[in-house]
C-alpha cells in the first residue's frame, strides 16, 4: 500500500517525477521556479532568474533567452543517461549534443555559437567505450555546425552512479525567440517527421526484442531544418517544441495548456514508421507517448502552412512532415484525439513506460 | 525472443478493421437502429460487454464518442484480475508467506488481498516470480528441485494454456494454485441483477473460440436477451453494436455471430476437451460481483497431486485478523465490475487511486476499467463536449 499517498503527500523523489509529464511539471514548479522565485524576491533582485524582456526559468521552455543589445542570447542545458548506451540509431553521444542543439533551435537560435560538455563517469568504465562517444559527439557537432568549447570530467567510485552521465550546455544568438506558448485557435500543427522512432528503438534494445523491419533511433540535430523552416515562414511560426520525454503527447499538452488553446489532434495524419506501429500494438505502448529525438512540432499561422510545408519536405530532415493538428478554443488546455474511428482524450504519458504484462 | 516476427501482412489485415469511412458508415447506422427504438439519453438502451479487451478497443478509439446518446455501453465483469476474489489472492499471498516460490502473472502482484498483495509480501521478503505464460513458469520449475506454484487467473482462454501445461506432465514440484474463471455463467448472475437494465450482450471474440457462440444458445433461451458475439478491431466493435441494436429493435432474442473470421458454433473442440479434463466448475465468489455458481474452475480430483490447495497446508487465517485501509472502503471497484457505476462515480478516481498506487483492482490490471479510463484521458465520453473542427475543416 502506498503510505505516502494516504498521508496526502510524497516526500521522496520518485522515477515518475522525471518520466517528462505532469508529475515532473509540479515537482519543477514547486521546488525550483517557487523557491528561485521567493529568494529573488527577498533580495529584490529578480533581474538574473527572471527577466524582464526575455525568457526565463519560470517559463519552463527549452531553454532561457536574455536580451543582449538587440538580439537574444539563448541558452540550455540537458542531463544525459540512457540505458543501453549505444542503441540502434545512435548512442549518449549523439543524444547528448542533438538535444542541446535542438533545444536551442526551439527557441529559434539555430546557430550554436558553442557546447559545453560535463561527464561524470564510474570507475571501470571501458576507456575504449568513451572514445568511441567523444568520436560520435564530435561528428554530431559537425553535423549541426558547432563544436564543444570546454567541458569538465569527474570519475566516480564503482556503484556510485551507472556508468555514465553527460551534461551539456549550449549557447547561441538570435534575433526572434520563438516561444512554446504561442499557439491560437485557427493555429495549425506540424510535425517535421515520424512519431516514436527513438523510444521503440531503445525500449527493443534494453528490452532484447527482435522485431522485423527497422526500428533505428531518428537521434540527430534539426537546426537546419529549423533554419528553413523559419527562413520561409519567419512570424508564421508561432511556436516549436521538440517531442521528446513524453512524447508528442506531453508536447501537445504543455503548449495548449501554456498558450490557453484547445488541441485537436488527428492521429492518422500522424506519420509513424510501419517498424514503430507494429512495436507498438505489440507492447501495448501509444508512439504518441513515446521520445523523439530529431524531430520538432511547429505551431504554424494557417496562411503560413503551404510555405512551411514547402520547406520541410525541401530538407532531407523534413520529407514525412505533416500536418496533424489545429487549435481551437471550444476545448481549451485539453487535447482531443481523433483516431479516425472515434474521439477521445488525449491522456499525457504517467511514470515509466514498460511493455505490458499480459 | 528468437522468432523474427513479420509484419507487413498482419497490419495491413489490421487497418482493413480500422478503415474510418466503414467505421463513420457503421455509427451512422448505429444511430439510426437506436433512435428507431425511441429512447432517450435518460433512459438509454442499455448493452454490456464483457471482456476488458472490448474495453480496451472501445477506449483506445475513442468509441464512446461516436455511440449514441441513447446508446449506453457498459462493461461488465470482463477483467479476470479484477474478479479475483480477496481469499483468492490470501491464498497466494499466505503460501508465499510461508516461503513456498510463486509464480504468477505480472498483472496480479499488486492486486489487493485482505491484508497485503503478492508485491508487499515480496517486499518483505516472499519470492515471487513474474511469468508471462504458464509455459515459463514450468520452465522455471524444471530448472531446480523446490516447490513452485503457478498462481493461475483468467477466463477459460487461459485456462485452456493452464491444462495443456498440466496434461504435457510437468516436473513433479510444479502446482497449479487456480483461481481461474468461466465466463458463461456470470453472464446469468448480471442478468438476473435487480439493479441492472442490460438488454443484450457483446460476448467476447476470443472466449468464444473455444467454448464456440453454441455455447450462448441456452443462456438466450432462458434470459430472451439477444447476444452477439465480437471481435477486437474497431469495426468488429461497431458491427457487434449495430448487430445487438438491430436484435433489440426487432425484439429477436438471438445468438449472432459476428466474428465468423475465428468463431465458430461448436469452437475449439480439442480445448474443451483439455479444459474440462483438467478443471471442473464450482460456485464461488467473485469480488464485487456475487456468488457465482459454476463460475470458479478448480483442478479435478485426479489432478490433486497437482494442487497447490492438497498439497499445501495454506494459513490463510493470520491474514483475516487485520482492518482494510479506510481508503479501500471507498472503493467502487464491485459496483463498477457489476456495470452499475462508472470509474467517474468514484471519488477516489484519478486522486488517490492512480495506476502508481491503486487502491482497488480495477486500477491495477490493464483490462480493469478504471486503468483503461485513466489511460485514455480518464473520462472517454466525449460525447457532452463540444465537436472542434477537424485540419480539413
Amino acid at each position: 500500500m502506498s503510505v505516502a499517498v494516504i498521508e496526502g503527500r510524497e516526500e521522496r523523489i520518485t522515477l515518475r517525477m522525471g518520466a517528462g509529464g505532469r508529475s515532473m511539471r509540479t515537482l519543477i514548479q514547486e521546488v525550483f521556479i517557487g523557491n528561485a522565485a521567493h529568494a529573488a524576491h527577498a533580495a529584490s533582485a529578480a533581474s538574473a532568474a527572471l527577466p524582464a524582456t526575455g525568457v526565463g526559468l519560470d517559463a519552463m521552455d527549452d531553454g532561457a533567452a536574455l536580451p543582449l543589445g538587440d538580439q537574444f542570447l539563448v541558452l540550455t542545458t540537458d542531463s544525459h543517461v540512457i540505458h543501453p548506451l549505444f542503441f540502434p540509431g545512435g548512442d549518449i553521444g549523439r543524444l547528448a549534443v542533438a538535444g542541446t542543439v535542438n533545444d536551442l533551435a526551439m527557441m529559434g537560435a539555430t546557430e550554436v555559437l558553442g557546447l559545453t560538455c560535463g561527464v561524470i563517469v564510474e570507475e571501470g568504465f571501458r576507456r575504449a567505450d568513451l572514445e568511441r562517444i567523444q568520436r560520435s559527439m564530435e561528428g554530431t557537432c559537425r553535423e549541426a555546425g558547432t563544436a564543444i568549447v570546454t567541458g569538465d570530467t569527474k570519475v566516480m567510485g564503482k556503484g556510485e552512479l551507472d556508468g555514465l552521465v553527460l551534461n551539456t550546455a549550449g549557447a547561441g544568438l538570435t534575433d526572434r525567440v520563438v516561444r512554446d506558448s504561442g499557439l491560437r485557435p485557427g493555429d495549425r500543427l506540424i510535425v517535421t517527421g515520424t512519431m516514436g522512432d527513438h523510444g521503440f528503438a531503445v525500449l527493443a534494445a534494453r528490452h532484447g526484442l527482435d522485431l522485423e523491419g527497422d526500428l533505428a533511433s531518428d537521434v540527430a540535430p534539426i537546426n537546419g531544418l529549423v533554419r528553413a523552416v523559419l527562413a520561409a515562414a519567419g512570424w508564421g511560426i508561432a511556436a516549436m517544441k521538440d517531442p521528446t520525454r513524453g512524447g508528442l503527447a506531453s508536447a501537445l499538452h504543455e503548449m495548449a495548456a501554456k498558450s490557453g488553446v484547445g488541441i485537436l489532434l488527428e492521429e492518422p495524419r500522424v506519420p509513424v514508421t510501419s517498424a514503430v506501429r507494429a512495436a507498438s500494438e505489440m507492447l501495448g505502448i501509444d508512439p504518441l507517448h513515446v521520445a523523439n529525438e530529431g524531430k520538432a512540432v511547429l505551431g504554424v499561422r494557417p496562411e503560413a502552412v503551404d510555405r512551411v510545408l514547402a520547406a520541410l519536405h525541401a530538407h532531407p530532415q523534413g520529407r514525412a512532415a505533416a500536418v496533424v493538428g489545429v487549435c481551437n478554443d471550444d476545448t481549451r488546455g485539453r487535447v482531443v484525439l481523433d483516431t479516425g474511428v472515434g474521439r477521445r482524450l488525449l491522456a499525457e504519458p504517467e511514470g515509466e513506460l514498460l511493455p505490458r504484462i499480459c | 525472443m528468437s522468432a523474427r516476427l513479420p509484419l507487413v501482412p498482419a497490419e495491413a489485415e489490421q487497418l482493413r478493421f480500422r478503415d474510418p469511412e466503414r467505421a463513420r458508415a457503421l455509427a451512422a447506422g448505429l444511430e439510426r437502429v437506436t433512435r428507431a427504438i425511441g429512447r432517450s439519453p435518460g433512459s438509454p438502451v442499455s448493452v454490456m460487454h464483457v471482456c476488458g479487451s472490448h474495453e480496451q478497443a472501445i477506449a483506445k478509439f475513442g468509441l464512446r464518442a461516436v455511440f449514441p446518446r441513447e446508446l449506453d455501453v457498459i462493461m461488465g465483469p470482463g477483467c479476470p484480475v479484477c474478479i479475483t476474489d480477496l481469499p483468492e489472492v490470501d491464498e497466494a499471498v499466505a503460501l508465499a508467506r510461508q516461503g513456498v516460490r510463486i509464480a504468477t502473472y505480472g498483472d496480479m502482484l499488486r492486486v489487493p488481498g485482505t491484508m497485503q498483495s503478492l508485491a508487499d509480501a515480496q517486499a518483505e521478503g516472499a519470492r515471487i516470480e513474474v511469468v508471462y505464460s504458464v509455459a515459463q513458469a514450468v520452465d522455471r520449475a524444471r530448472a531446480s528441485s523446490e516447490e513452485l506454484v503457478f498462481f493461475a487467473t483468467g477466463f477459460e482462454t487461459t485456462a485452456v494454456a493452464t491444462a495443456a501445461a498440466l496434461v504435457a506432465d510437468p516436473p513433479p514440484n510444479f502446482s497449479v494454485l487456480s483461481a481461474h474463471k468461466y465466463i458463461p455463467p456470470v453472464m446469468e448472475i448480471v442478468a438476473e441483477m435487480p439493479q441492472t437494465r442490460i438488454e443484450g450482450f457483446l460476448a467476447a471474440g476470443h472466449a468464444a473460440t473455444i467454448t464456440g457462440w453454441g455455447i450462448f444458445e441456452e443462456f438466450v433461451e432462458r434470459h430472451r436477451l439477444p447476444v452477439v458475439v465480437a471481435g477486437f478491431e474497431p469495426l468488429d466493435i461497431l458491427a457487434g453494436l449495430l448487430k445487438l441494436v438491430e436484435l433489440i429493435h426487432d425484439e429477436r432474442a438471438e445468438v449472432v455471430n459476428a466474428f465468423p473470421r475465428c468463431v465458430t458454433k461448436e469452437g475449439n473442440l480439442r480445448a474443451q476437451e483439455l479444459l474440462w479434463r483438467v478443471f471442473r466448475p464450482t460456485g464461488g465468489r467473485w469480488r464485487g460481483i456475487a456468488h457465482v455458481p459454476n463460475g470458479n474452475l478448480r483442478l479435478r480430483e485426479e489432478w490433486a497431486e497437482r494442487d497447490a490447495r492438497q498439497r499445501f497446508a495454506i494459513q490463510v487465517e493470520e491474514l483475516w485478523n487485520y482492518a482494510p485501509p479506510a481508503l479501500s472502503q471507498e472503493c467502487i471497484c464491485g459496483d463498477i465490475m457489476a456495470g452499475i457505476a462508472a470509474p467517474a462515480d468514484c471519488r477516489l478516481f484519478g486522486r488517490e487511486c492512480v495506476p502508481d498506487s491503486p487502491v482497488g483492482a480495477c486500477m491495477v490490471s490493464s483490462e480493469g476499467t478504471c486503468k483503461i479510463w485513466h489511460q485514455y484521458g480518464g473520462h472517454p465520453d466525449l460525447r457532452v463536449s463540444p465537436e472542434p473542427k477537424g485540419v480539413g475543416a
